[in-house]
């Protein structure tokens, strides 16, 4: 049984929206020498690795990069079971750092308040900033983003896919309709 | 494909999936050992108790590590200090356990099939930390971690295990965890200490001298001479064993050149292993022990997990 799909932002709205906000970033982070990313497996850390790419264009930056899984940090573990492990990597000192917690779509807000505690095993960041490519509304928890790409109003039975190419590359968001 | 195992009992019953999902598993917790703070919550809430009814550091260490790293209440009993001593029985003790709640009991006991037996009359999950001459599955395990870390892929590897084969369960748990995984195991020792059959556990071949076993090999693992139990009556002396059976500088270099070394420890040296090779450059020993907390808490993560799903079914 096929599910009813629109496409949100195709390939080039993708890119549009990832570029206002590497802007934004830079702009509210004067510059952004003190700047690291840490994108949220899986789908964040593609698109954190996007947004390093960009802040170097922009701004000849290195910014560094790193990625969270949060499944050691869920709570339901009691009710979802074991589920895959994946690795966390962050090969740099969080201390005093401008981090910017990245993730595809905001929903509940749990895996952010997750990847938060995650952040906080790892040192002492001045500020954690959270950019998302979609906020599809229905917090469960008192979380916004400081950069959003699309806001897109959904039911809570519906779905939003962030295709990546096999370059991990972001190319179409669609919502799915159950 | 999810782990469906509440209980670790041995190796026997696992298939290649599960070990491969244990060890993808127990590598994703290996980094939070390099953590400045060494601790995150997946099993907050949890109680663990480490029943340990036979000697042992290591493995009890690295069992009580890896529930507090992941933030798991543990609590250690030992043979020499409980009611065992008092009289009670197995039963009796897991009933007075299982009465104060607990997530998980770890085991470690003389007898073999004692995980077993708790298992079939205990509510929480049980973990094998080795059982007699029969299993230790946690051991097994983080060997087959230390190999994939050293060698890309336990596929296709000789791996050669010499020593008191009859009276080992690391040798019976990596026999079953190789053989599954697609490796060859070639097992060696005097006649006294091989078990007849044994190449009916796996992928197996019998050796009778060292040399022969060790030719070509990717691995070789030692195994530790047991002074505690039988061994003055197998061997007529542990100069003749380390003469015949023990590794050195010398048999070494029959292995492939880029061979590892191993021993689930603890070591007697001059006798299965000389100093020159414990300390030499292909020894993975301390990385087999490293290995065996992250090891120790996918085992623990995975088995909380199953738990909670067949409650919800």
């Amino acid at each position: 049984m096929a599910k009813a799909e629109t496409a949100i932002l195709d390939k080039a709205g993708v890119a549009r929206a990832i570029t206002r906000i590497t802007h934004e970033i830079l702009e509210h982070n004067k510059g952004g020498e003190k700047l690291a990313l840490v994108g949220i497996r899986t789908g964040g850390d593609h698109l954190a690795k996007l947004l390093q790419t960009r802040i170097n264009e922009i701004e000849s930056l290195e910014v560094p990069l790193g990625a969270v899984d949060i499944t050691m940090y869920r709570d339901d573990l009691a009710s979802r079971g074991n589920l895959p492990i994946g690795k966390t990597d962050i090969p740099f000192h969080l201390d005093g750092k401008q981090v910017i917690l990245v993730d595809d779509v905001l929903y509940t807000g749990r895996t952010i308040r997750s990847a938060m505690d995650a952040l906080m095993d790892f040192g002492r960041p001045s500020t954690i900033q959270l950019a998302v490519l979609i906020d599809r509304g229905h917090r469960e928890l008192p979380i916004r983003a400081d950069y959003v790409g699309r806001n897109v109003p959904t039911a809570r039975e519906e779905d939003i896919a962030v295709i990546f190419d096999d370059e991990l590359n972001p190319v179409e968001v669609r919502l799915v309709k159950p | 494909m999810s782990f469906q195992h509440k209980h670790i009992l041995g190796i026997e019953q696992m298939t290649k999936e599960d070990i491969q999902m244990i060890l993808d598993t127990a590598d994703s917790f290996k980094e939070i050992n390099s953590r400045e703070i060494k601790k995150v919550p997946t099993l907050r809430g949890k109680t663990i108790i480490n029943a340990f009814f036979e000697a042992s550091t290591r493995t009890r260490l690295s069992f009580e590590i890896a529930g507090k790293r992941l933030s798991a209440d543990t609590v250690n009993i030992s043979g020499s200090t409980s009611s065992v001593v008092k009289g009670e029985t197995l039963e009796d003790t897991a009933k007075n356990i299982e009465a104060m709640a607990p997530d998980i009991i770890v085991i470690r006991h003389g007898h073999s099939g004692a995980p077993h037996y708790l298992s079939e009359r205990v509510g929480c999950s049980v973990v094998n930390a080795g059982d007699g001459a029969h299993e230790h599955p946690s051991q097994a395990l983080l060997d087959l971690m230390t190999m994939r870390e050293h060698k890309g892929s336990i596929e296709g590897l000789e791996v050669a295990i010499v020593g008191d084969i009859t009276h080992s369960r690391v040798a019976r748990s990596d026999i079953y965890a190789l053989s599954r995984m697609g490796a060859k195991v070639r097992l060696c020792g005097p006649g006294t200490m091989m078990p007849i059959g044994i190449e009916l556990l796996g992928n197996v071949e019998v050796f009778t001298d060292i040399r022969e076993a060790i030719e070509g090999a990717d691995v070789v693992m030692m195994l530790r001479i047991q002074m505690e139990r039988q061994s003055n009556i197998l061997l007529p002396s542990l100069r003749e064993y380390a003469r015949f059976y023990g590794l050195n500088p010398t048999n070494l270099k029959l292995a492939k050149p880029d061979a590892i070394v191993m021993h689930p420890g603890p070591m007697n040296r001059g006798v299965e292993i000389s100093s020159a090779v414990a300390d030499g450059g292909q020894n993975v020993i301390l990385d087999q022990v490293e290995n065996g907390v992250a090891t120790r808490m996918a085992l623990l993560y995975l088995v909380s997990g199953v738990e909670s799903m067949q409650t919800n079914d």
